[in-house]
C-alpha cells in the first residue's frame, strides 16, 4: 500500500485533531486515533480485493476533500435543500449541513419519556462516558477501512435512545446535507439503540446543493435489544458528482424485527453495505432496495446476514434498473452458521436492463453450515417481459406506454413495501416524474 | 367482416398454417374445433397480431382493410379482441389502471372523449357483476394470483369493457368446472349482437352447449377439412377426430 494514497487524508485527521482537541475528551481522541492508523495500514480497497473488484475508488486518494467547519453562516442554498428533504412536518426532524448538526432547520416534537433523538456532539458533551462506550459496539471489530476512516474524523450525526417498553410513533428523519464552495466530506456517524420491547421509525436523507462535487461517508450503528422493531429507510439522493458511501451494521437480539428499505437514485459512484448479525431466535430481518442507476453512476449494494442462532428468519429483495451506460453491483451474502437450524432465509436481486450498453453485476454468497434450513436465492436479470408488452398492445396500448407501465410496475414494488405513507408519496413521486406513470 | 384467404403461417422452422380460408359475418358465432397442433391457436395469434409468426403466403381482410399490414395495438383498436388461453400475469400493474389505460387508448384512437374516472369505474362495476367477480380483485395486479377460471372470467371482461366487433376465445373452456365455464359462457351470450363476430376455439364439444354456434369448422394438420353447423361438433364428439381422415380434399369454409 502505496503511503502517498492516504497522505491528504493524514494531514486532514492531523488538522482536525487540533481544532477538536480542546472540545473532545480522551477516549474519542483515542477513537479517532486508532481510526486512523487503521484506515492507514487498511488504505484505500483496491480493485484486487474481492469485494471491491467493481468498485474502483482509486481516485479517492488524489482528491483533496476537506472537513468543513461547523460554520453555518455559509449556507447558501440550504433552504431549498431542506425543502427538497422535507417529507412531513409530524415528523421529528434532525438536520445535518456538511456533517455538522443545524439546530435551526430541525425540529422537535414532544418525545415519549426516556427518549433520546439528538445530535451525537450533544451527547459527547452531555453524557459521554455512556456515549464513548456505546460507540463503535457494532463497528469495531469489523473496520473496514472507510468505517475507520468515519471514526478517524468522528464528531457528530443522530444518537436515538428509546427505552424499553416505548414506542415512537412519529417517524425520526436524520437529513444530511452537503453544500458549499471546494470538494467537502461528511463522516456522519449515527447510533440507533432500541431497548426491550421498544419500537421506530427512522428515516435517512441525503442530499447536495446542484454541482457540488463531495464525500460522503456515513456509518450507521444499529442495536435492537429483545422484541425490539425498527423500520428503517434509506433515500440516496446525493448530486449526481458526489461519492456516497455508507455502512449499516445491525446486531439484533432474540425476537427483534428489523426491516431496511434503501433507495438509490443519486451520486456518481454510491455504495451500500448492510451487515446484519442475528444474535438470538425468532429474528426477523428484511431488506428491501431499490437503486436505479443511469447515464454512468455507479450503484453497489451490499448485504451480509449472519444467521448465529435458530429460528430466525430473513428476506431479501432488491431490484435495480439500469439505462444508458450505468452500471449496477449486487453483492448479497448470507451466512448460516452451525448452530441455526431452522433458518428460513429468502434472497432475491433482480434487474432491468432498458439500454445495451448498462452493465449489471450480480453475487448471491450463501454459506451454509446448518443441516436443517431452507434457504433459497434467485437472481434475474432481464429485459421487460415481451409476453407483458404483447398482451397490454393486444388491448389497445402502444408500445411506449406498456414498456412505462412495466418499468414502473417493477419499480413500485418496492415502493409498496414502505409503510410509511409520507415516505411512500415521496418515493411514488421520484418515480413518477423518474418513469412517469400518466394519466389513463 | 372476416376473410382469410389461403392463410399460410409459420413459427421457426415449422409450417402450421396450410393454407386457411374462411369466411366470418357480422351476428355469426363460428366454432373452430380440432386435435393438437393442427394450428387452432395458431390461427387466432395470427389474427391478434403476433409476431412470432411468420405469415408466409395468403391475406386476411377484416372489415375490407388488410388486418396483415396493421400492428398489434391497431388491430385491437380497430376492435379485433382475443381471449387468450393463458393470460399472462402482470406484477404492479393493477387491473383497473391497465382496463382504463386500454378502454382510453382506443376511444383516443378513434378520436372519441376519454371516459373519466367516474364513468369508468361505473362501467367496470356493472360488467363486474355481470361476470360474478369481487370487485377487490380490480385493483391487484393484472392476473396476479388469479386461478384459472379467474383468469378467464378477467378475459371476458376487458371483452365487456372494450366491446370488440371480433371476438376470437381461444380454448376459453380449458381449466374450467362446469359453473365456471357457465358464468364464461353467459358473459360470452351477452355480448352477441348483429354487429359482433364472435370466433370460438376449442378441443371439446362441451363449450359449445352454452355458446351455440352458427357455424363449426374443423382444423386439421393446418387446414380447414370440414365445416359444418353445430351438429358436426356433436359428430366430433361421438366418433372422435380420427374419422375425419377418411376426407381427401379440404374444404373451403363458408
Amino acid at each position: 500500500m502505496i503511503a502517498t494514497e492516504v497522505n491528504s487524508f493524514q494531514q486532514q485527521s492531523a488538522q482536525f485533531q487540533q481544532q477538536q482537541l480542546a472540545t473532545s475528551p480522551n477516549w474519542l481522541r483515542d477513537l479517532r486515533r486508532r481510526g486512523l492508523d487503521r484506515f492507514v495500514q487498511l488504505g484505500i480497497p483496491t480493485t484486487r480485493e474481492e469485494d471491491w473488484r467493481l468498485t474502483n475508488l482509486a481516485f479517492l486518494a488524489g482528491r483533496p476533500f476537506e472537513i468543513t467547519s461547523p460554520d453555518l453562516t455559509a449556507t447558501f442554498g440550504v433552504e431549498e435543500l431542506v425543502q427538497r428533504a422535507t417529507l412531513d412536518e409530524d415528523f421529528h426532524r434532525l438536520v445535518f449541513v456538511n456533517g455538522h448538526y443545524a439546530d435551526q432547520w430541525s425540529t422537535h416534537h414532544e418525545l415519549p419519556a426516556g427518549t433520546v433523538v439528538e445530535n451525537l456532539s450533544t451527547s459527547i458533551r452531555n453524557s459521554s462516558e455512556a456515549t464513548g462506550k456505546r460507540l463503535g459496539l457494532q463497528a469495531e471489530d469489523e473496520q473496514t477501512s472507510f468505517v475507520a476512516l468515519n471514526a478517524a474524523f468522528l464528531h457528530d450525526g443522530a444518537r436515538i435512545d428509546v427505552p424499553a417498553d416505548t414506542v415512537v410513533e412519529r417517524a425520526i428523519h436524520l437529513i444530511f446535507l452537503a453544500v458549499g464552495e471546494g470538494q467537502t466530506a461528511q463522516h456522519p456517524r449515527n447510533l440507533i439503540t432500541l431497548a426491550k420491547n421498544s419500537r421506530a421509525t427512522v428515516i435517512e436523507s441525503y442530499f447536495g446543493g446542484e454541482g457540488e462535487d463531495y464525500f460522503t461517508n456515513a456509518v450507521t450503528e444499529v442495536e435492537l435489544a429483545e422484541a425490539a422493531d425498527l423500520d428503517h429507510h434509506k433515500l440516496q439522493h446525493e448530486e449526481r458528482s458526489a461519492v456516497h458511501l455508507a455502512t449499516t451494521q445491525i446486531h439484533q437480539q432474540a425476537h427483534s424485527r428489523f426491516r431496511s428499505h434503501y433507495f438509490s437514485f443519486g451520486g456518481s459512484i454510491a455504495r451500500n453495505e448492510l451487515n446484519c448479525v442475528l444474535d438470538g431466535e425468532k429474528i426477523e430481518c428484511t431488506l428491501n432496495g431499490l437503486y436505479m442507476p443511469k447515464g454512468d453512476q455507479l450503484m453497489d449494494c451490499r448485504t451480509r446476514i449472519d444467521h448465529t442462532k435458530p429460528h430466525c428468519n430473513s428476506y431479501e429483495m432488491y431490484k435495480c434498473i439500469l439505462d444508458d451506460r450505468a452500471r449496477g453491483v449486487f453483492n448479497g451474502k448470507i451466512f448460516v452458521h452451525q448452530d441455526a437450524q431452522k433458518t428460513d432465509a429468502k434472497q432475491s436481486n433482480q434487474s432491468l436492463l432498458l439500454s445495451d450498453d448498462a452493465i449489471i453485476n450480480t453475487k448471491p454468497q450463501l454459506e451454509i453450515y446448518a443441516d436443517d434450513v431452507r434457504c433459497t436465492h434467485g437472481a434475474t436479470i432481464g429485459e421487460l417481459d415481451e409476453q407483458a408488452i404483447y398482451y397490454l398492445r393486444s388491448r389497445g396500448i402502444p408500445a411506449d406506454l406498456a414498456r412505462t407501465m412495466l418499468i414502473f410496475a417493477f419499480a413500485n414494488d418496492v415502493v409498496q413495501g414502505v409503510e410509511v405513507p409520507a415516505v411512500r408519496k415521496h418515493l411514488e413521486a421520484v418515480l413518477l416524474s423518474d418513469r412517469g406513470l400518466p394519466d389513463v | 367482416m372476416l376473410e382469410i384467404k389461403n392463410l399460410h403461417a409459420r413459427s421457426e422452422d415449422r409450417e402450421i398454417l396450410r393454407g386457411i380460408n374462411l369466411s366470418v359475418g357480422a351476428g355469426e358465432v363460428h366454432a373452430i374445433m380440432g386435435p393438437n397442433g393442427s394450428g387452432k391457436s395458431t390461427l387466432a395469434h395470427v389474427l391478434a397480431g403476433r409476431e412470432d409468426y411468420e405469415v408466409t403466403e395468403g391475406e386476411i381482410l377484416y372489415e375490407g382493410k388488410d388486418l396483415l399490414g396493421m400492428e398489434i395495438e391497431e388491430r385491437a383498436a380497430e376492435g379485433v379482441f382475443l381471449a387468450y388461453q393463458y393470460p399472462v400475469e402482470i406484477s404492479g400493474v393493477s387491473n383497473k389502471y391497465f382496463l382504463k389505460a386500454a378502454l382510453n387508448a382506443i376511444r383516443k384512437y378513434h378520436g372519441h372523449p376519454l371516459v373519466s374516472r367516474a364513468e369508468f369505474v361505473e362501467l367496470l362495476k356493472e360488467n363486474i357483476k355481470l361476470l360474478g367477480m369481487d370487485k377487490n380483485m380490480m385493483d391487484r395486479s393484472v392476473n396476479e394470483g388469479f386461478s384459472g377460471g379467474e383468469k378467464k372470467r378477467n378475459e371476458i371482461l376487458q371483452m365487456a369493457m372494450l366491446q370488440p366487433k371480433l371476438a376470437i376465445l381461444d380454448e376459453t373452456d380449458s381449466g374450467l368446472d362446469i359453473d365456471a365455464l357457465k358464468v364464461v359462457a353467459d358473459g360470452v351470450n351477452s355480448l352477441r349482437s348483429p354487429e359482433r363476430a364472435i370466433i370460438v376455439v376449442t378441443h371439446y364439444q362441451r363449450l359449445l352447449d352454452y355458446i351455440v354456434p352458427d357455424y363449426v369448422h374443423v382444423l386439421a394438420e393446418g387446414k380447414i377439412v370440414r365445416s359444418g353447423d353445430k351438429s358436426l361438433a356433436l359428430e366430433l364428439e361421438d366418433k372422435g377426430y380420427a374419422f375425419l381422415q377418411t376426407d381427401s380434399e379440404p374444404a373451403t369454409a363458408n
